[in-house]
């Protein structure tokens, strides 16, 4: 020990700081970095694409083969609206993959050591992840739900009907809803992936809650089923009109925010436990 | 400058690192030995934050560095296992953490080039060999040029000239005034460029030092003296502190002077010497001495 301050002392006379090239950490450069990320990576580009093709691909298919896609005695325009935007269901599998990547991507790669390291207070990485997802996923499924009608309506149109318009009753709430509810869903993915860790456990959980758990429900009689209405798809689904969701169906806003809460209790929890556990 | 103290670590019931408590000093290299298990990458993580200690501190430029203003300026860390994302650029990845404090194109371009990966900056790093992924793991380290860099095995997988730039860069860093910390198990690796020694065995502390005090104090040392007339230079040498081992028809192992001391004695004794050798153990050896009692997994155990 005293050998080391002895030669500590005389190797290394006090000396100004030496040149460095970096400035405070801060909130809005961590969005910064996530969005380099999130921007670079292939998976990000696919899965917005795929998002894309489904949703408007499933609807303009559904249109073209005659689902009607106007206002009729047995079709409100609401049912309508959201038996086109039918996509949603298998975009909110990409949604989901996207979200879980944002963590279990840099757990698996050893990406996110580096990454906390550089940001050692950890909580504004989650915040930063979810905001640059949220950026993203809002912006892009809200442009899917509107691409979607307007190709619904014009095959409508071309067909000589009708077509439903945006001023109808709950349409605009449908198709905001269809792309809120994607929204909320990359924000429980991401939570996922923060938790589990793992692509392939994160992916499997995501996928029995949101595939699996609905429709082994939906199989079952209603007695043992009650609480079908509050899985998150469900819920959710009551926004904007998932059109699998069977038997009582909560209010959509209702459902809206029970959606919300499984996001910010799954949220509170990967906060918890990134600032808790070793990286 | 890096103040460790008392810092302890378990998982469950295994304790990786168990009372440290050391200085890593700027203006010189230190070097972190130890065997394998030892508890190095543990400790070197729980200096970036990324694992909790048990118990005990760490501080990183007088800091605790979680709470750090601007992380970057103060550590760069390369660590054991590969840090990178393998689906973004060696360009990408840096731009990621540098954006974080700040750091633009500019800065990345350059620390890009210093690694010698401007061939290959837009090239997805999961294409890298173990080499090129080093270089861009000390990249990233260098990225903010911070006052504390921590290097965990940065030799492994790189070629000579590599291994070359890692010594010339770190006592570089070292002259710049900056607090470099290494781990190796390459005790050669580590007798070239580190001035300092830490010695970690089963998590604790075994030694603190520099290299030269460390290979003096272990193993033999002294001075190996070939003479035809070794009793009679064996009288001449005797002083108090001195021991003189005759070793040998025509050798003495002598210890407790210097020889300067001896080859001028014996010149002033008119007696002949032929071979005048500072037998001083190499840093491999008193490595291996030191650590023979805390070597965690001995070669060859019986399961």
């Amino acid at each position: 020990m005293s050998a080391v301050m002895r030669s500590g002392v005389a190797l290394a006379p006090v000396a100004p700081a030496p040149a460095t090239a970096a400035g405070p950490v801060s909130q809005v450069r961590v969005v910064r970095a996530e969005w380099t990320k999130l921007r670079a990576l292939r998976s990000t580009k696919w899965c917005g694409l795929s998002a894309l093709v489904l949703i408007v691909g499933l609807g303009a298919a559904s249109a073209g083969s005659g689902t009607p896609y106007h206002v009729s005695p047995g079709v409100s325009a609401a049912a309508a609206v959201s038996s086109g935007l039918l996509g949603v269901l298998f975009a909110q599998l990409l949604v989901g993959v996207v979200g879980v990547l944002a963590f279990s991507g840099e757990y698996g790669t050893g990406m996110i050591r580096a990454t906390l390291a550089v940001v050692p207070a950890r909580l504004p990485v989650l915040w930063a992840k979810l905001i640059v997802l949220v950026g993203l996923v809002l912006p892009v499924t809200l442009l899917c739900a509107f691409v979607d009608f307007f190709a619904a309506t014009a095959i409508e149109s071309s067909r000589g009907g009708s077509a439903i318009s945006l001023t109808d009753p709950g349409v605009l709430r449908i198709m905001i809803g269809a792309s809120l509810y994607l929204t909320v869903v990359v924000i429980i993915g991401l939570a996922l992936g923060a938790l589990l860790r793992r692509t392939a456990t994160g992916l499997a959980v995501f996928a029995g809650v949101f595939f699996v758990v609905p429709i082994v429900v939906a199989a079952l009689p209603h007695k043992i089923t009650g609480f079908a209405t509050y899985l998150p798809s469900n819920a959710g689904g009551a926004l904007w009109g998932n059109p699998l969701t069977t038997g009582h169906a909560l209010s959509p806003w209702a459902g809206f925010a029970v959606l919300c809460g499984y996001a910010v209790v799954l949220t509170g929890l990967a906060a918890w436990q990134l600032c808790r556990r070793d990286a | 400058m890096i103040e460790i103290d008392g810092l302890t670590k378990r998982y469950g019931d295994k304790t990786a690192v168990d009372g440290l408590s050391f200085v890593v000093e700027p203006g010189v290299v230190t070097g972190f030995l130890g065997p394998n298990g030892a508890g190095k990458s543990t400790t070197m993580r729980m200096i970036a934050g990324l694992d909790r200690p048990t118990s005990g501190t760490v501080r990183v430029n007088g800091k605790h560095y979680p709470g750090a203003a601007a992380p970057m300026a103060e550590l760069g860390i390369l660590l054991d296992a590969r840090s990178v994302h393998p689906g973004l650029s060696a360009r990408n990845n840096l731009l990621a953490l540098g954006r974080t404090a700040g750091i633009g194109r500019r800065r990345v371009d350059e620390v890009i080039e210093l690694a010698g990966l401007g061939e290959v900056a837009g090239t997805r790093a999961g294409g890298f060999s173990l080499g090129m992924g080093q270089r861009l793991g000390v990249a990233a380290a260098l990225l903010g040029q911070p006052q504390t860099v921590v290097l965990d095995e940065p030799v492994n997988g790189l070629d000579p000239d590599g291994v070359r730039w890692i010594r010339l860069l770190l006592k570089s860093l070292a002259d710049e005034g900056r607090t470099v910390f290494v781990s190796s198990h390459l005790m050669s690796e580590m007798a070239q460029t580190a001035t300092q020694l830490v010695v970690l065995g089963r998590g604790k502390l075994i030694s603190q030092s520099s290299v030269e005090d460390f290979t003096g104090h272990a193993g033999a040392g002294g001075v190996i003296v070939r003479t035809p007339e070794p009793a009679r230079l064996g009288q001449v040498l005797a002083a108090p502190g001195v021991t003189v081992i005759e070793d040998g028809s025509d050798l003495l192992r002598v210890s407790g002077t210097t020889a300067e001391q001896i080859g001028t004695a014996a010149w002033r004794a008119h007696l002949p010497v032929y071979e005048l050798t500072p037998a001083q153990a190499s840093l491999e050896e008193a490595f291996m001495q030191v650590t023979r009692d805390s070597i965690e997994y001995h070669a060859g155990a019986t399961r």
